[in-house]
């Protein structure tokens, strides 16, 4: 079954296909909220709500407006966002912090059972420092094209070639793995 | 519309980071659904992305879906209403039961089996992804290939041998220069790799007096798989040597650290 054809069983409430897209997706969804609020009770509490979320909004996915990918990163990254200006967070003394994904792939231990996290660890590591901070914002931060030239000081029009570069050098080392 | 320089603009990936306009991203669906090269595009930047998010993810030993699961109160488990009222059952009644029951089993059964098939067909749709990428790469390395080899075919092309120096004698390169245009092909499989920062230093020579010109450093050396780098050369060189330098280069050879040398044969 494609992505296509998965995503439109999601939305007839089908419960093997919200399954089958959670198997997909939660790991990638929970990286993405892990960096953001970096503890992992509460990244797996926001991603279980993510999940919740799009079940009970699947009607309102609209393939025409973007990927299903997509439009959970959207939602992860704002819940995950939201989460971190609440009260309890706030309380747990957690700081937003301006530290990279890199940074989780290169310091966190525990990670390193993981074995694509290993394979990876060892590519982004060469990854270019501009590429890595491209990546952080585009995808992991949710930055615009905007914000992203401001915050890395280079022209807003190189941004969409610069971010393809990056990205297929990350092509490039997915399949050497 | 040209769709590689579409492919190459980078608007794909912004579509799959969520950054474009709505008018856009309309634009791009329907490329989609009208070009099959934009669809694999858009679903290779999509899994290189979900790959490096996953890799991010602290590991969790609970499984997360069943308590999703039991928020929604999906699956099968509702509440059934048992009747206290004793009836009376004839035999009929029991066949009748067993019956349903086997039926239902047998149900059961084919609904895993397709179940378990599907989960197949996903699964081998992802490695065909991850496949067709990687038929891409060969491809693109076969290209490369052909090109190298073409180029040292050429019949302007001077091959010279360079041999192993002192501590070094079993390392070997061979360098292919085509004088025409400038350029040199340098075949460096028979260097080892670079120690971490270090990198190989490409010499052309003069050889009275003994005079080096740098021709640059091999930065990529342990990354580039042929271990083939085109070089530009406008010297009118009498021989070739490749010396082991720190980062970024030295301005005059190591000559402890001579790896080979070898002299260009005067026609």
């Amino acid at each position: 079954m494609d992505i296509e054809t998965l995503v439109s069983n999601f939305k007839d409430k089908d419960e093997k296909a919200f399954e089958e897209l959670y198997n997909m997706y939660s790991d990638s969804m929970l990286g993405i909220i892990y960096n953001i609020v970096r503890s992992h009770d509460i990244a797996e509490e926001v991603m279980q709500d993510v999940f919740i979320k799009a079940w009970n909004n699947a009607t309102s996915y609209d393939s025409s407006k973007g990927r299903f990918f997509t439009w959970l990163l959207n939602i992860s990254r704002n819940a995950a966002i939201d989460k971190t200006r609440s009260k309890a967070y706030k309380d747990t003394g957690k700081n937003l912090n301006s530290d990279y994904f890199v940074d989780i792939l290169e310091n966190n231990e525990s990670l390193d059972s993981k074995t694509d996290a290993i394979g990876i660890k060892k590519y982004v590591k060469v990854l270019e420092e501009k590429c890595k901070k491209i990546i952080e914002y585009l995808y992991f931060k949710g930055f615009t094209q905007k914000e992203t030239s401001e915050e890395l000081d280079i022209p807003i029009g190189t941004i969409k070639t610069r971010n393809r570069n990056c990205i297929k050098q990350l092509r490039t080392m997915l399949v050497e793995q | 519309m040209n769709i590689n320089e579409y492919i190459e603009s980078g608007v794909l990936e912004l579509y799959v980071a969520g950054q474009l306009s709505e008018p856009e991203n309309r634009e791009v669906y329907q490329l989609i659904q009208k070009h099959p090269e934009i669809r694999r595009e858009v679903i290779e930047i999509e899994s290189a992305v979900v790959r490096l998010t996953k890799s991010v993810a602290p590991q969790s030993s609970r499984n997360l879906f069943i308590l999703i699961k039991e928020r929604l109160n999906l699956g099968d488990k509702g509440g059934k209403v048992v009747s206290i009222e004793k009836t009376k059952y004839n035999w009929l009644t029991f066949v009748g039961w067993a019956a349903a029951i086997l039926l239902g089993l047998g149900l059961l059964w084919t609904v895993n089996q397709n179940n378990q098939l599907e989960t197949k067909v996903s699964n081998i749709t992802i490695e065909k992804n991850f496949l067709e990428t990687q038929l891409e790469d060969t491809k693109t390395d076969l290209a490369d290939s052909k090109e190298v080899l073409n180029a040292i075919r050429d019949k302007d092309i001077i091959t010279i041998p360079l041999g192993g120096q002192g501590n070094f004698e079993n390392t070997y390169a061979r360098v292919y220069w085509n004088k025409k245009d400038n350029t040199i092909y340098l075949d460096a499989q028979g260097l080892p790799e670079a120690p971490a920062g270090k990198v190989y230093q490409v010499w052309s020579l003069k050889l009275n007096p003994l005079t080096p010109t740098s021709l640059g450093t091999v930065d990529d050396f342990n990354e580039v798989e042929n271990r083939i780098f085109e070089i530009t050369n406008k010297n009118e060189s009498e021989a070739f040597g490749i010396t082991l330098e720190p980062e970024g280069g030295s301005e005059a050879p190591t000559m402890e650290q001579l790896y080979t040398l070898g002299a260009v044969s005067q026609p």
